[in-house]
């Protein structure tokens, strides 16, 4: 009997008992797509998370209020005063300051936003003009905040996509129109492109109004929450975060960084923090899936040990019309191959499809982990085969008349 | 054809099921010549079926020894053992064993495929031994949509496909009518008359009187073993 007409045989015996060979690769098949939809889930939020923080400038520098230390004397933080407007000016105007593009001061508050009958409560931005090409903002309609905007204390608005599915239920002609910020009244000149989350808030739901609007008419402070910072490339990074530690220590009288009340931060320094968070996530998920791969895998060996041995009187039948023991093994090694492959095969697909059905709803984007298609489907045939093949070659040493009489 | 084929001494085979022994063959000596039709009567429990099971090499004595066509069975290999089966024993089992859900004629092609006959040939005997047994009409029909008696009747036509010189036949007729059995005994005393060895186990004297020998078996040991002086013949038509 040569490997073609074995080969042949193999599928007219799996097609013989389709109920039974249909069990045995649906095993395979929601072992192997589970993992692959698990695994392909965990990097593809790993590499979201990084992309869009990536998104945001890899030569951005933040700089965020820090409670001042002083006598052992920690303030609260939060409610720290301690970044002005002035601050802003000194970095954007200092000769010593030679790494920085540009300097977008900010401050941050959340407030009620009223429009029509529709309301909604959201972060609002006091920005200058200097925030777009810093957090590099993009406009699908109208304009952004302008230097006058700022110098005349005007109350315009420059809304995110989210805020305005929220006020406006997506209806995009709404340049001209008013909205109320915490009562005042507001007209809307700009609506910004969608961004996405940056990790801890969602970029999109956000207005920008003037700098100085926001601090004198909304929220009645004359500090900063944050300063953004351009630099002028992202290999310069650690000088620009030195060149305006100093000049901030010094502005603010401190003598030594240890005592400072700011915190500078890069986007790199986020990334590593924000890895690290995903990185612990990637690690559980990669957990659960290696936990679904065993169970997967002990399912396909329970199907294919009690497959095979529920067969152990055909092979003490073939035995007895004269197979030989290597021949029947070939047979049912061949058969678990052609079972393993294609319930393999169909679980790739499943574990694909059922991933990127997922990211079609989530929104979230289709990464392929090939390695872990790769691991699913060399441990999940490895598992069907060796299990194939075991009780078959048990069966197969049996005398003929054993195996017959075997139930 | 004073030839012996096969050759049995002291054989002996004690089954160990969870500490508990049971001697089903105990000291059974036995020569069976070329040519011989033989049939084999006992109690159910006496040990026939486990004789024919040793005789057929699908299982091994306890201890003796037995020799087939002059070869030591004990001393094969596997391989060696599964060449016999094939080639030289046809073997009708009590409970037909044929592969589920297959056809008639891939029933009875299995051992010619085992054989590495190629295929047109095998194709074209498992019709010729199908129709000798009266099913030329059945050959695609799978084994659930056969009756018992044309199950057994597949069964005959695969232990014949290979020609093989012992034809065993564990209770062939204990399933089926008794014309058609008078029927299967006929096919049996043609196919010794060209030269076939037959052993046979069957209940009903009636049947057992086709063969030229007759032995008995009871509790494992031979206790009668005679020539047939009345053997019965059938008009070979």
């Amino acid at each position: 009997m040569n490997i073609n007409k074995l080969i042949v045989t193999s599928f007219k015996n799996l097609s013989i008992n389709k109920l039974r060979t249909g069990l045995a690769m649906l095993g395979i098949i929601i072992g192997i797509g589970s993992v692959i939809a698990l695994v392909s889930l965990g990097q593809a939020t790993q590499s979201d998370v990084q992309s869009r923080i990536q998104s945001l400038g890899s030569n951005l520098l933040t700089i965020s209020p820090g409670s001042q230390t002083s006598g052992g004397v920690r303030g609260a933080a939060g409610g720290v005063t301690t970044l002005t407007f002035d601050d802003a000016q000194a970095i954007s105007s200092s000769p010593q300051i030679t790494t920085i593009n540009n300097v977008a001061p900010a401050y941050s508050g959340r407030s009620q936003i009223i429009a029509g009958s529709n309301n909604t409560n959201t972060s609002v931005y006091g920005v200058t003009s200097a925030y777009v090409s810093v957090r590099q903002i993009e406009l699908q309609l109208g304009t952004f905040i302008t230097d006058n905007d700022v110098s005349t204390h005007a109350k315009v608005a420059v809304l995110g996509p989210t805020v305005v599915d929220d006020l406006f239920d997506g209806n995009t002609n709404i340049i001209g129109q008013s909205i109320r910020i915490n009562g005042a009244l507001f007209t809307i000149i700009g609506v910004t492109k969608e961004k996405g989350g940056s990790g801890m808030q969602n970029q999109d739901d956000v207005i920008y109004v003037p700098l100085t609007t926001a601090q004198k008419q909304l929220f009645g402070v004359d500090y900063l929450s944050s300063i953004y910072l351009e630099a002028i490339s992202s290999d310069v990074m650690i000088r620009a975060q030195n060149q305006v530690g100093y000049l901030l220590l010094s502005r603010h009288n401190l003598d030594t960084p240890a005592e400072a009340d700011f915190t500078i931060m890069s986007q790199a320094d986020i990334l590593e923090t924000i890895s690290e968070v995903s990185g612990t996530f990637t690690t559980l998920l990669s957990g659960v899936a290696a936990i679904s791969l065993l169970v997967g895998g002990i399912g396909i060996m329970n199907i294919m040990l009690v497959t095979v041995t529920e067969r152990t009187r055909e092979i003490g039948l073939r035995k007895a019309l004269g197979a030989k023991k290597r021949i029947i093994i070939l047979q049912f090694l061949i058969e678990s191959v052609i079972l393993t492959f294609t319930g393999g095969i169909i679980g790739v697909f499943f574990g694909i499809a059922g991933f990127y059905l997922y990211t079609v709803i989530s929104g979230s984007t289709f990464v392929l982990s090939i390695s872990s298609v790769f691991l699913a489907f060399v441990v999940s045939t490895a598992i069907g085969i060796l299990f194939g093949w075991y009780p078959a070659r048990r069966a197969a040493n049996l005398q003929p008349i054993e195996a017959l009489r075997y139930e | 054809m004073d030839t012996i084929i096969i050759k049995a001494s002291r054989l002996t085979k004690v089954y160990n099921m969870e500490g508990v022994e049971t001697i089903a063959l105990s000291d059974i000596s036995l020569q069976i010549k070329k040519g011989e039709f033989v049939a084999i009567m006992g109690p159910s429990g006496s040990g026939k079926s486990t004789l024919m099971h040793i005789l057929g090499a699908l299982d091994l004595p306890t201890s003796g020894e037995y020799f087939l066509d002059g070869q030591n069975v004990e001393k094969m290999t596997e391989d060696e053992l599964a060449d016999i089966r094939n080639r030289k024993i046809g073997f009708i089992f009590q409970a037909y064993n044929l592969l589920p859900r297959t056809s008639a004629l891939d029933n009875v092609m299995l051992p010619m495929a085992y054989a590495g006959i190629p295929e047109d040939e095998q194709l074209k005997s498992a019709k010729q031994f199908l129709e000798i047994v009266g099913l030329g009409n059945r050959l695609h029909h799978t084994t659930n949509q056969l009756s018992g008696g044309q199950q057994q009747r597949v069964a005959i036509a695969r232990s014949l496909v290979m020609d093989p010189a012992i034809l065993l036949a564990d209770e062939p007729t204990g399933n089926i009518a008794s014309a058609q059995a008078d029927e299967i005994m006929s096919i049996f005393q043609k196919l010794n008359e060209k030269g076939h060895t037959i052993i046979m186990i069957t209940h009903e004297p009636d049947i057992a009187h086709y063969a030229k020998r007759i032995i008995h078996i009871r509790d494992g040991k031979i206790v009668e073993d005679a020539r047939n002086g009345k053997q019965k013949k059938l008009t070979v038509s």
